[in-house]
């Protein structure tokens, strides 16, 4: 155990270094902070004397290592457009991002395990091929997309009148195919519930939780039909297996075979992709907060691009790297606690 | 009423390209502690058969005819639930290889619990007592620690042992092992052969070895069946068969012992290979390899190749053989001239 | 130098895959309809200047006047634009087909780059093994831990603000194929390695190396071309991931400027007109990409199925 954390620490350490060094040279080449101290009208010797003053005329190595050394310490400069420091920035926004992406991720966990479990079981069945025609159309959308239709069938409502409107069953018809659109599909709502520090919670009140399903939704939409189709793959491969036969030989109930002989072996590569789908799952946050303006860390990230925010934008790439490696470990530690051949020295015994 | 009755068991396979017929017409019984060997190369259909004594078979397989009787109830229309009750209980399997056969994210008291749990009303205490009693009967080294240890921690003969020991848990009455040994190291395949016999022999267990290799079918079984390509070609008792091979084809498997061989010469194969079971020669399904196929005047017999053979009682055996039908045939016909 | 062996070999080993697959595509209706629909769109929008009643680029048939006209089966439409019309009063029909032309060609161009970057890195750390192997697949490992999109936007945002707006408009299409396919080369590079581990040990291998072949023609003529049916089929999906990835970054204001759209930008300008009521501005082109993308994938699936390929499992 102790083995595993050194080597998990020395990887995080390594992953967060090459992460420094690519935010370092962004900002380094990107960023003119004495431009941005004293404007346009500062003549150049002036500058200049600000630049060696504040170090900018060192050698690479050495900027970096007082860049990193500052980092460790949680001070990665101000931010350019919110004029404080961007590490306060993004811990304001951090808390939004964070419940977007645990509900969408309670949505795919809930969702995803018994979908795929059940069309792995009964690949055969109508529902089944419902569920797989569904996925790879969800596939097919991208997740803005996906956003922009939900916006608009549940927030701005469609009027369908394709069946004549003056019969009664035309009425209905069309009725139940229109959608009356009264969802919230902006921010995230007026009444948040404060807990602690810049957490505001959107999971405490009605209307927070309103606001939230949208873009839970929406985050939740290409990633649930890609663990549908993974774990029916891996489940219908374990129910081939020689163990799985044994314990059918064995007489034990078919519920026990299925969720115990072979969702436990189902788990161990679906939590691996679990792992790698992380970073994406990050990149499609961008994407959600922009269409719902969910004022996160990503609608704060795009926001800090267009405004050329050089800090925030390093800091912001940093604080992904942290999220990244720890969740990574903590994906593996659990990979360790289902696989009972990994003994969490990071080899397989 | 035997124990165990198989009648004309027809297994086919529902393939894209058409039905396979992976089983035709097998018959046999199996008494009380009684051992059985079925014998043959890889593809004849041995393993098949033993998952089809326990509807095991997986799709696109399934039992198209014929009887499976257990004690007389038909296993083959027997309820999900009713087929529970016997597998593991009173019928359990032994897998050809220890190394995929348990579960790797259980451990080894899990799975052993999981099946006395599955058939008795009992404390997971009392599982796990019954469970290392098993463990002590396979003689496993140190077996109080074996129960919380996982497959991969173990070797693939102690597998064999657990998996053995998972066998008897609930005092079976007949064990369907599938090439027990086959999977092992040459060095230790002879000791679980002798464990699994032992066991047997100590608890009155009916047996079922599916196996290749003679020379464990002659030690440890009382009858046989030869298999090829999906039928029986020959039944009857060890002794008899193996000292008196009537079937041309069981005769090749013994010559090929490698005991029958002439040292510094080389072994005796069997010419050619097995046909695949949805391509079968037409006629005796073992005529292209046949070296007997030609009659005493040296022109071939050609119900050989036209017609499949039935069977024909030839002392204490049946062989399906035109060869052998005509030879019982002609020693008939000179007796009656006599 | 080559023997004639070496040569028909491959070809008639690709004759043969190719018969099992028209076999299997003859009986497969959804694979028929989805080809059908991918070439039809392919072909519509390649030919898109003979097709489209306006050019969409040329300001002076651009009226304002006509903006956010709904399309044909709505109340107000307006005859000449079948499909209605965008913000700055485009015929949506037009823009559509110009859109489509942009992202497939960025679709393609990045595919095709991703392919070139990752067959040979992988072919590089498959059969070289050692260091090369550990450097290339750790590299691989930790871009796509951070998933190919988020390293789009990034390189994207970078190259942006170092290069400005307007020079990124400029050369918007170079610069999302570039971006695109230095993002996912190791889906391929994982791909090509795998299949090339497991030939590796073959014994045609061993018989080229024995005939003193140098590595590098061992790897691209005897590999490489049995690595193919893989690489055919992760090209499917990766067309559709990249116009997918287009379409995000476009989305984001990091893709092509709404003047030369794609896809995914006539997605974004039309966003902006969604709450007042003009739907069709961005989801016409939202159904066109839909289908694109979904056709694309149902052909990969439907591939993946016929030639079940070993596929690395990520």
């Amino acid at each position: 155990m102790i083995a595993f954390l050194i080597k998990r620490l020395m990887h995080a350490v390594l992953v967060m270094f090459v992460i420094s060094v690519l935010a370092f040279a962004i900002q380094d080449n990107l960023g003119d902070p004495v431009q941005q101290m004293v404007g346009q009208s500062v003549p150049e010797s002036e500058r200049e004397a600000i630049r060696e003053r504040l170090g900018l005329n060192d050698s690479f190595l050495v900027q970096y290592v007082r860049f990193a050394k500052n980092a460790v310490q949680g001070d990665f400069g101000d931010s350019y457009f919110y004029r404080e420091p961007a590490l306060e920035v993004i811990a304001r926004h951090l808390p939004a991002t964070l419940e977007l992406v645990f509900a969408a991720t309670l949505i795919i966990v809930i969702f995803s395990v018994p979908i795929g479990v059940y069309s792995a079981i009964k690949p055969r069945s109508p529902l089944s091929r419902l569920f797989m025609g569904a996925s790879i159309i969800g596939i097919s959308i991208p997740v803005f997309l996906t956003a922009i239709l939900l916006i608009q069938i549940f927030s701005i409502g469609i009027t369908i009148t394709l069946f004549p409107e003056s019969t009664s069953w035309g009425a209905w018809l069309n009725g139940l195919l229109s959608t009356e659109g009264n969802m919230p599909s902006f921010g995230r709502g007026y009444n948040l519930v404060h807990v602690v520090g810049h957490w505001d919670t959107n999971l405490a009140t009605w209307n927070g939780l309103q606001h939230l399903v949208l873009p839970a939704v929406s985050l939740a939409s290409i990633m649930l039909p890609l663990f549908i189709r993974l774990i029916r793959a891996e489940m219908m491969e374990v129910l081939q297996s020689e163990y799985v036969k044994y314990a059918r030989a064995k007489g034990i109930s078919m519920r026990r075979v299925y969720f115990v002989h072979a969702l436990k072996n189902t788990m161990l590569p679906v939590i691996t992709v679990g792992g790698v789908q992380i970073g994406t799952m990050v990149a499609y946050t961008i994407l959600t907060e922009t269409v719902f303006q969910w004022p996160g860390m990503g609608l704060m990230f795009l926001d800090a691009i267009n405004r050329a925010d050089i800090p925030l934008i390093v800091t912001y790439l940093m604080i992904v790297g942290v999220i990244f490696v720890v969740t990574n470990t903590i994906v593996d530690l659990i990979y360790g606690f289902v696989n009972p051949t990994v003994k969490l020295t990071g080899k397989p015994a | 009423m035997a124990l165990l009755e198989v009648s004309h068991l027809d297994v086919r396979f529902a393939l894209r390209q058409g039905e396979v017929r992976a089983l035709r017409d097998i018959n046999f019984t199996l008494e009380r502690g009684e051992r059985l060997g079925i014998v043959g190369e890889s593809g004849a259909g041995k393993s098949v058969a033993a998952f089809s004594l326990l509807n095991l078979i997986a799709k696109p397989g399934y039992i198209a005819g014929g009887s499976i009787k257990f004690e007389g109830q038909t296993l083959n229309t027997m309820s999900e639930r009713g087929l529970r009750k016997v597998r593991g209980n009173r019928i359990s399997m032994i897998f050809q290889d220890p190394m995929m056969t348990l579960n790797p994210v259980l451990s080894i008291g899990e799975q052993m619990v999981e099946c006395l749990k599955a058939h008795r009303r009992i404390s997971t205490k009392e599982a796990r007592a019954i469970s290392l009693d098993k463990l002590r009967q396979v003689q496993i080294p140190s077996p109080e620690t074996r129960l919380d240890q996982y497959p991969h921690e173990l070797s693939g003969g102690m597998r064999q042992r657990i998996i053995i020991a998972i066998a008897l848990l609930l005092d079976p009455d007949i064990i369907i092992a599938d090439e027990p040994t086959t999977a092992l190291d040459v060095t230790i395949q002879a000791e679980i052969m002798a464990l699994l016999l032992e066991l047997c022999e100590q608890h009155n267990v009916g047996l079922i070895l599916i196996t290749h290799d003679l020379g464990v079918v002659s030690q440890v079984t009382q009858r046989m069946l030869v298999m090829y390509a999906g039928r029986v070609i020959e039944q009857g008792l060890t002794r008899e068969i193996i000292n008196d091979p009537q079937h041309p084809y069981t005769q090749g498997l013994i010559n090929a012992l490698p005991q029958m061989a002439t040292p510094g010469e080389k072994l005796n194969q069997i010419r050619g290979s097995m046909p695949s079971l949805s391509n079968l020669p037409s006629g005796c399904a073992f005529h292209p390899r046949c070296d007997f196929i030609n009659r005493a005047d040296g022109q071939p017999r050609p119900a050989c190749t036209q017609q499949v053979p039935e069977f024909v009682e030839s002392g204490n055996c049946r062989v399906a053989c035109h060869m052998v039908a005509e030879m019982l045939e002609d020693r008939r016909l000179k007796e009656e001239t006599r | 130098m080559t023997t004639p062996t070496t040569t028909t070999a491959p070809s008639r080993w690709e004759r043969l895959r190719d018969s099992y697959l028209w076999y299997s595509f003859k009986r497969d209706r959804t694979a028929q309809l989805c080809f059908a629909v991918f070439i039809c769109l392919v072909i519509a929008a390649f030919s898109a200047p003979l097709l489209a009643p306006t050019n969409p680029y040329d300001l002076a048939q651009i009226d304002i006047m006509s903006s956010e006209l709904p399309p044909f089966w709505v109340e107000g439409a307006d005859e000449r634009f079948g499909l209605g019309t965008d913000a700055q009063g485009r015929d949506l029909l037009s823009i559509i087909l110009y859109g489509t032309r942009v992202s497939l060609l960025i679709g393609f161009g990045a595919v095709i780059l991703q392919a070139l970057l990752g067959v040979t890195f992988g072919l590089m750390a498959g059969y070289l093994g050692g260091r090369v192997d550990a450097f290339l697949m750790r590299l691989a490992d930790i871009q796509l831990s951070f998933s190919t999109l988020m390293v789009a936007i990034v390189v994207g945002a970078v190259v942006k603000a170092t290069m400005g707006s307007a020079f990124y408009s400029q050369y918007a299409v170079l610069m999302l194929v570039l971006i695109i396919g230095l993002a996912e080369w190791p889906q391929y590079a994982r791909t090509v390695r795998a299949s090339v581990l497991a030939e590796k040990n073959k014994e045609y291998v061993d018989a080229a190396r024995v005939m003193g072949l140098r590595s590098k023609r061992i790897m691209f003529r005897h590999v490489l071309p049995n690595t193919m049916s893989p690489i055919f089929v992760i090209s499917t999906v990766q067309i559709a991931n990249a116009i997918i990835s287009e379409a995000a970054l476009s989305f984001l204001g990091l893709g092509m400027p709404e003047t030369h759209p794609s896809l995914g930008s006539l997605i974004k300008a039309g966003f902006d007109y969604i709450q007042s009521g003009s739907w069709w501005i961005t989801l016409i082109p939202g159904a066109v990409l839909i289908v694109l993308v979904l056709s694309i994938n149902l052909l990969g699936d439907w591939l993946r199925d016929v030639m079940n390929p070993r596929l690395y499992k990520g």
